[in-house]
C-alpha cells in the first residue's frame, strides 16, 4: 500500500478533548444568539465581532497560540473539538477566524519578537482581524504569477497592485499579502514575500464584491503606491513561497472542510421527523450520516498527525477533496430529495427551502476556496510519488 | 505479530494460482488445512478453549488481509463463528455464515447467496433470532452461475434443522457484514497498489501514463475513496468487543459498499484491456468488490438501517448521534 493511505488509520480524540467539549457547548449555549438556518448555514462566512469578542474573553481566539501573547495554548485535538462544535451550531465565526486559524500561527511562526508582542496579543483579545490577500486578478491557481509589488525603499516599501477574492477584507484590520519584493513574475517562486499590510493607510481601496446570495464576504483591494514601514515584512525576504504553503497548511487541515453543509443536513433531519420520510429518504439521510462518521475519522487522523508536530499537508489535501465532494453533495441530494413528489407536503417549510437555496448555490465555492480540486489532487498525486 | 504470521502463510499457500483453482472447482483442502494447523482460525476463541482470545480490534489487520489476498475459503467467517458460538465448539470443516436464513410455510430452511456456500461443510446461521448449525451436506445447493463465484443459495428440509445453539443469531448478519467490510477494505488496497504500480510502469506517447494529469487525478480520487473504506471498515471493530456493534457496522459495509463503484471501475479504467484479461490478477480483486458489495445488504441496506434508527432517535444533530451511536 502508499505511504499516503497508510496515514490513515483509525484514531480517537484524547478523553482530554472530549472533556474540553462540554465546555464548548456550555459557552455555545449561552452566548450563540438562535438564528434561523439559513444564517447558520453560514457558519464561517458568518461575520459577527461581538460574537468573537465574547469567545476571546473566554480565551478562545487564538486557541493554538502560546499563552505568553494571551493565547489558550490548546493542542490540535482541542481545535479540532473547539471547530467542530462551533461549525455544527452554525456559529458565525468569520471575524475572528483567518486570525485564529492561520495569520496568528503564521506570525508565531516566522514574526520577529517586536511582530509578535504586538499582534498576537490583539489577535487574542479579538481586536485583530486578519485577511489573505494571496489570490489576484491574474494569478489565482498559479499562485507564483503574483505582480502586487512591493519596492525598498528609505525606512520600508511601497507597495502597488492589486489583490481579490479577499474574504473579509472590508471588515478586517491587517493583511497578510503575497507579493514580489525582486525579480519578475518569470522568477517563479523566486522573489516573493509576505508583508502584513495595516487597511487603514492611505492608497488602499477595498471594494467589497456581491456574491450571487446576495452576501458580500469578500473584496477587490487595490494598493497605489501604498507606504509601509519596515517591519512589515513577515520572516525572510524571497521566503514568501515557503511560508504560504506552511500557512495552506494550517488552512487545509482543519475540520472545516467537512461541515458546511450539516446545518441544513440537521435542518431536513428535523423536517423530516416532523413531516414524515419515505424509505429513500432514510437512505440518503443515512448515507450522509456513514460519510459523515468516515470523513471525520479520516480528518481526525490527520489531527493526530498535527498534534505530533507533523505537517500533513497532502493528507489534508486528501481530507479537503474529498470532504468538500460531502459539502456539496448535501444541498445537491436534499434538492432532489425534497421536490421528488410535488404533490407532497403543502405546507412551505420556508427556512429548509431558504437554506437548501442558499447552499445549493454558494456550494461552489466549497471546491474553490483554499485550492481547487484540480490543485489538490496534483498534491495528492505527489504524495503518491507520480510528480 | 499475528499479521506478519498470517501474511506469510497467504504468500505461501494462498498465491493467484491456488484462488483459480479453487475457484475452478479444485480442492480447498491444502489451503484450509495450513489455515487451520497456523491456529488463526481460533485467534477470537477463549483461552480456556485453546484461543487466543483475542478482541475485534487485534483482529481487523486479519480480516483485511483476507481480502488483500482475496482468501477463496471462509476463514474470515471462521474466526467470527468462534465470537458467536461462545462456548460451543464449532463442527471440523469449512465453516461458513448465513445472516438471513429464512423459513418457508413448508418448514424448509433457506439462505440466500451465501458466501462460500458452494463449498461450506457447514453453516452457522441466523434464523428468526436463533443461533443454528446447518450441515450444508444435506443441503439442496443453487449456485449463482457467476464465474468463478463460491456463493450459494441453499435450502434444508425441516428435519435438517437440529436445536439453537444459542439466542443470538442477528449478530451473524452483523458480523458478516463488518467482515465483508474489512475483505473490502483489503482488496482497495491490493487493487490500489496494482493500479498504482502499472501507472508508473506502463509507457505511452513516450513517458509512464502515471505522469498524465487526468491519470493522476484519477488515481488521487481513487485514494481519497480507499482511505474512506479502510477508517469506515475500521469502525466495526471496536477494542474490548467481540461481536461488531450494529450502527458502527452499519457504516463500515455502507462506507465500504459506497467506495466499490469507482474503486473497481478506475482501477480497469486505468490497466486498459489489459485489466479486463482472466489471466491478469485484477479480476481477482474487482470481482470480489462487486461480489462484497452485495453481500449481507449494499449501502442502500445499511444506510437505511442508519437513516431511520438517526430519525427514530431523538438527537438533534447528525453529527452528535455520529459521535454517540457510531464512533
Ligand atoms: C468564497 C471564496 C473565498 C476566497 N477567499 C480568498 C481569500 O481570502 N484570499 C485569497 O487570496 N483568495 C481567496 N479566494 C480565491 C481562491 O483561492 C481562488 O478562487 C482559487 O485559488 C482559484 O483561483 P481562480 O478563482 O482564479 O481560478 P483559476 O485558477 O483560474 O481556475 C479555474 C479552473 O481551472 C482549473 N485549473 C487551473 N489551473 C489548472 C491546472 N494546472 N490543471 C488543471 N486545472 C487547472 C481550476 O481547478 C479551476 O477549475 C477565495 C475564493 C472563494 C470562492
Amino acid at each position: 500500500m502508499s505511504q499516503l493511505l497508510e496515514a490513515f488509520r483509525l484514531a480517537q480524540l484524547p478523553d482530554a478533548a472530549e472533556a474540553f467539549r462540554a465546555e464548548v457547548r456550555d459557552f455555545l449555549a449561552t452566548n450563540l444568539a438562535p438564528a434561523a438556518p439559513a444564517v447558520r448555514a453560514r457558519t464561517w462566512m458568518g461575520f459577527d465581532a461581538a460574537f468573537s469578542r465574547r469567545l476571546a474573553q473566554r480565551g478562545w481566539v487564538g486557541i493554538t497560540l502560546p499563552a505568553a501573547y494571551g493565547g489558550a495554548g490548546l493542542d490540535a485535538f482541542r481545535r479540532f473539538v473547539l471547530v467542530e462544535e462551533m461549525l455544527a451550531a452554525g456559529a458565525p465565526v468569520a471575524a475572528h477566524w483567518i486570525a485564529d486559524r492561520q495569520s496568528g500561527p503564521l506570525i508565531n511562526k516566522f514574526g520577529t519578537e517586536v511582530q509578535k508582542d504586538f499582534y498576537l496579543p490583539r489577535i487574542c483579545r479579538g481586536e485583530a482581524f486578519f485577511c489573505i490577500g494571496m489570490s489576484e486578478p491574474n494569478a489565482g491557481s498559479d499562485l507564483a504569477s503574483v505582480r502586487t509589488r512591493a519596492a525598498r525603499v528609505d525606512g520600508g516599501w511601497r507597495l502597488t497592485g492589486r489583490k481579490i477574492w479577499t474574504t473579509n477584507a472590508q471588515r478586517s484590520h491587517y493583511m497578510i499579502a503575497l507579493v514580489r519584493t525582486s525579480g519578475a513574475p518569470e522568477d517563479r517562486h523566486g522573489g516573493l514575500s509576505q508583508l502584513i499590510v495595516d487597511l487603514s493607510l492611505p492608497g488602499i481601496q477595498v471594494r467589497p464584491i456581491v456574491d450571487l446570495t446576495g452576501d458580500a464576504h469578500f473584496s477587490e483591494v487595490t494598493f497605489d503606491d501604498v507606504f509601509l514601514q519596515d517591519d512589515a515584512l513577515i520572516g525572510d525576504e524571497g521566503s514568501g513561497w515557503m511560508q504560504v504553503n506552511a500557512e495552506l497548511a494550517f488552512e487545509r487541515s482543519g475540520p472545516e472542510r467537512l461541515y458546511s453543509s450539516v446545518v441544513l443536513l440537521d435542518t431536513w433531519l428535523q423536517s423530516l421527523r416532523k413531516s414524515g420520510f419515505t424509505p429513500a429518504d432514510a437512505v440518503l439521510l443515512g448515507g450522509f450520516t456513514t460519510q459523515l462518521a468516515t470523513l471525520r475519522s479520516l480528518s481526525i487522523a490527520v489531527t493526530t498527525k498535527l498534534a505530533r508536530g507533523e505537517s500533513p499537508v497532502v493528507e489534508a489535501a486528501l481530507v479537503k477533496d474529498i470532504g468538500t465532494e460531502f459539502e456539496q453533495a448535501i444541498p445537491a441530494a436534499i434538492e432532489a430529495a425534497v421536490a421528488a413528489d410535488p404533490a407532497r407536503g403543502v405546507e412551505v417549510d420556508a427556512d429548509l427551502h431558504r437554506t437548501i437555496a442558499y447552499l445549493s448555490q454558494i456550494s461552489p465555492t466549497f471546491s474553490l476556496r483554499g485550492g481547487t480540486r484540480e490543485i489538490l489532487r496534483g498534491m495528492i498525486a505527489r504524495g503518491l510519488g507520480l510528480r | 505479530m499475528f499479521t506478519e504470521a498470517i501474511e506469510a502463510i497467504l504468500v505461501d499457500h494462498c498465491t493467484p494460482a491456488a484462488i483459480r483453482a479453487i475457484e475452478n472447482g479444485g480442492s480447498a483442502a491444502a489451503l484450509w488445512g495450513a489455515l487451520a494447523e497456523s491456529g488463526f482460525l481460533e485467534l477470537m476463541a477463549s483461552e480456556e478453549a485453546g484461543g487466543a482470545g483475542l478482541d475485534l480490534d487485534a483482529v481487523f489487520p486479519i480480516f483485511v488481509a483476507m481480502g488483500r489476498h482475496a482468501v477463496p475459503v471462509p476463514a474470515a467467517q471462521r474466526i467470527a463463528a468462534r465470537a458467536l458460538l461462545g462456548d460451543v465448539a464449532p463442527p471440523q470443516g469449512l465453516l461458513t455464515l448465513a445472516g438471513h436464513a429464512q423459513r418457508a410455510a413448508d418448514g424448509s430452511i433457506g439462505a440466500a447467496h451465501v458466501a462460500f456456500g458452494a463449498i461450506a461443510d457447514h453453516v452457522l446461521a441466523n434464523l428468526d433470532g436463533q443461533l443454528v448449525l446447518l450441515d450444508a451436506a444435506r443441503a439442496q445447493r443453487t449456485t449463482t452461475g457467476i464465474r468463478g463465484s463460491l456463493g450459494a443459495s441453499l435450502r434444508w428440509t425441516a428435519d435438517a434443522v437440529g436445536a439453537p445453539v444459542g439466542d443470538n443469531g442477528a449478530q451473524v448478519a452483523v458480523f458478516s457484514a463488518a467482515l465483508h467490510a474489512a475483505a473490502l477494505a483489503g482488496a482497495m488496497e491490493r487493487l490500489f497498489a496494482m493500479t498504482l504500480g502499472y501507472c508508473n510502469d506502463r509507457v505511452q506517447f513516450g513517458k509512464a501514463i502515471g505522469k498524465f494529469q487526468s491519470i493522476q487525478h484519477q488515481l488521487s480520487v481513487m485514494a481519497e475513496h480507499v482511505a474512506c473504506a479502510g477508517v469506515a471498515a475500521e469502525l466495526a471493530f471496536k477494542a474490548g468487543e467481540k461481536i461488531p456493534p450494529l450502527l458502527a457496522t452499519a457504516t463500515a459495509k455502507a462506507r465500504t459498499s459506497a467506495s466499490v463503484p469507482l474503486v473497481a471501475s478506475t482501477a480497469h479504467a486505468l490497466h486498459g484491456a489489459i485489466g479486463v484479461t482472466e489471466e491478469f490478477d485484477l479480476q481477482l480483486y474487482s470481482r470480489r468488490l462487486h461480489e462484497w458489495r452485495m453481500a449481507d445488504g449494499s449501502e442502500t441496506y445499511w444506510n437505511r438501517i442508519v437513516g431511520e434508527a438517526l430519525l427514530g432517535s431523538a438527537t438533534p444533530s447528525v453529527l452528535q448521534f455520529t459521535m454517540e451511536e457510531i464512533l
